[in-house]
């Protein structure tokens, strides 16, 4: 029979001491992946910001008021960007116009108004597989289709078609996402009070899913303001100096569709003709677009951020 | 002195007697609800007297909430719900559960209080006005007057009346849940459905939601589903006990939970189990 002697000072200061031991070993795996992590993170970083600095470096003599002002050149000093970012601004608009609001309809009639079965499923899996389609099978599909069966030409209105089936998986899935973040009992909320579906889906999940709508749609086009190899796939021009007829003007009748069949081009089209010539003038050129092309598509994010920060503050579940 | 030990001795069961006979708003005729393939409620028989408030209380998964929610049709919204049997309102004498029945129209009939207050994320006024922009209703002064009448009603207005236009969210919970109420009372229905309308709210908010409850059966049926006996107790006039999907006892508040006539109910209200 031995009586548990009780612990003495000794002991205990020994089993702490081996417990910090293990927390201390523990904890070296934090740093470890800490390091890990940081050194895969800049790197990534990194290889982004020498891009856009050598970009930036190499174009920012070119990057001046006549540059946006004047048609392309066969002297480089001359050549600008005009019928490019005037180009970029048309197709988006088509492309716009024609992506949300079929992609919000599909999705919010996804969502709201398809039953729940197996062919819904079905089409979800294809919509998601649809974003991951290259694009330039989209091209393709654009060159048979929009320029030759319905015979739109290598026009403003097909490109801007093009990109538009190219991002409208992104907008349903933007929409679908948005749609489901709202709480079921909102929904119930609005048919409790005798709401019919499209009176809930009208007052309540279009509005409330707005943020993350605009938001999906923006992110949409700021991808398709740089695709290029659709568009090269059904053929738009590379070097054009004049503008497509202005779609406002003066005179009666004001507004007119010309410009959706005129010849084009965008600029990451241009950027790519730039790049192919010998002269390093040329090449500056390139960079100075590419710098302009960055840019906007960073704005388009900003843009999206913005609405998304301004209308969340009032939606909060 | 004998006459007044007499009125004294008269049995309990009789005293609730009312002056004029009861009159059933709704009642549930041998109702059976089905989630998919599981029987959730069991041949259900129940009057909904008019104007008095009528408690549900069993322990969690009794059904009592599917049961509450069957009065707006709320499963509809769902695929692989079935109704079964009637649910009978008055004084019409229309079954609300049939298929030629529109649930919009009886949701129009049948207004409800959520579990967790659900304001939209608008302002206070268009949240109370929403049921009537869905009725119609389009002329602002008529509008004005609904909401102030509804916000009254839900003891709200004197906190809410200098800031209409203020999002909801920024009201308290209790608050919130009165405003559900005054959204769900600007409509005028002629039965209000409560599901658990103070589980989320703290004990002050959920006594001022208790005396609201009172002073509505003045002009509303209740109907309301609780989890919390002493709220049985205080606040309804009929309390009915649930258990496993099946109606165990119905009766006056008093007669549950002074002398339940089923053993089961008298564990439950006594705490033995639940």
């Amino acid at each position: 029979m031995s009586t548990p002697t009780p612990p003495t000072l000794d002991t205990h200061q020994a089993k702490l001491a081996a417990i910090r031991k293990l927390i201390a070993s523990a904890k070296r795996w934090d740093l470890v992946f800490a390091g890990a992590g940081l050194l895969a993170l800049s790197f990534g970083l990194l290889v982004l910001v020498a891009l856009f600095a050598d970009m930036l470096i190499s174009g920012w003599m070119r990057i001046n008021l006549d540059f946006f002002v004047s048609f392309p050149s066969r002297r480089a000093e001359n050549a600008g960007i005009l019928s490019a970012w005037v180009g970029s601004l048309m197709v988006m608009f088509v492309t716009a116009l024609s992506a949300i609001p079929v992609g919000v309809a599909a999705g919010v009639y996804l969502e709201e108004y398809a039953a729940k079965n197996w062919i819904t499923d079905i089409i979800e899996i294809n919509i998601t597989n649809l974003a991951g389609v290259p694009s330039i099978v989209y091209g393709l599909l654009a060159l048979g289709l929009f320029v030759y069966q319905f015979g739109f030409g290598q026009s403003v209105l097909s490109a801007g078609l093009t990109l538009g089936l190219l991002i409208l998986p992104i907008v349903i899935v933007a929409t679908r996402e948005a749609i489901r973040s709202i709480p079921q009992v909102i929904r119930e909320g609005s048919y409790a009070l005798g709401a019919t579906k499209w009176q809930t889906t009208a007052d309540h999940i279009v509005p409330y899913s707005m943020p993350g709508i605009l938001t999906g749609c923006i992110i949409g086009l700021s991808r398709a303001i740089g695709e290029t190899a659709p568009i090269i796939t059904i053929g738009a021009l590379t070097f054009i100096a004049f503008l497509p007829a202005s779609p406002v003007s003066a005179s009666a009748p004001f507004i007119n569709f010309d410009w959706l069949m005129s010849g084009f081009t965008v600029m990451p089209i241009q950027m790519f003709n730039w790049t192919s010539r010998p002269e390093e003038a040329f090449q500056q050129n390139a960079a100075a677009a590419g710098v302009v092309l960055v840019v906007m598509t960073l704005s388009l994010n900003a843009i999206a951020i913005y609405i998304r920060y301004r209308l969340r503050k009032n939606i909060k579940w | 002195m004998a006459a007044v030990l007499q009125e004294n001795a008269v049995p309990a069961s009789a005293v609730p007697a009312p002056a004029a006979p009861l009159a059933p708003k709704a009642e549930a005729k041998a109702f059976n609800f089905y989630y998919g393939a599981f029987h959730a409620l069991k041949n259900i028989n129940l009057p909904v007297y008019e104007k008095k408030v009528t408690a549900m209380i069993g322990p969690s998964g009794c059904g009592k909430s599917t049961f509450l929610r069957s009065f707006n049709r709320m499963h509809d919204l769902y695929p692989g719900n079935r109704y079964e049997g009637e649910i009978r309102m008055y004084p019409d004498n229309v079954n609300i559960l049939a298929p030629d029945v529109d649930p919009i129209e009886v949701r129009m009939r049948v207004s409800m209080v959520f579990q967790k207050p659900n304001p939209f994320p608008k302002s206070i006024y268009e949240n109370v006005a929403y049921g009537l922009r869905v009725r119609g209703v389009k002329d602002r002064q008529s509008l004005d007057e609904k909401v102030e009448a509804a916000l009254r009603g839900a003891a709200l207005w004197n906190e809410v009346k200098d800031r209409l236009n203020d999002l909801a969210f920024n009201l308290s919970g209790g608050q919130q849940q009165r405003m559900c109420i005054a959204r769900a009372l600007a409509t005028d229905p002629e039965i209000l459905l409560f599901d658990e309308p103070t589980s989320a709210l703290d004990p002050i908010a959920t006594g001022s939601i208790e005396e609201l409850v009172h002073e509505l059966k003045k002009q509303v049926t209740i109907l309301i589903v609780t989890h919390n006996m002493q709220q049985a107790a205080r606040v309804s006039d009929y309390t009915a006990y649930m258990y496993l999907g099946e109606l165990i006892e119905f009766d006056v508040t008093n007669n549950i939970f002074l002398k339940p006539a089923n053993k089961q109910t008298e564990d439950y209200i006594t705490g033995r189990f639940g």
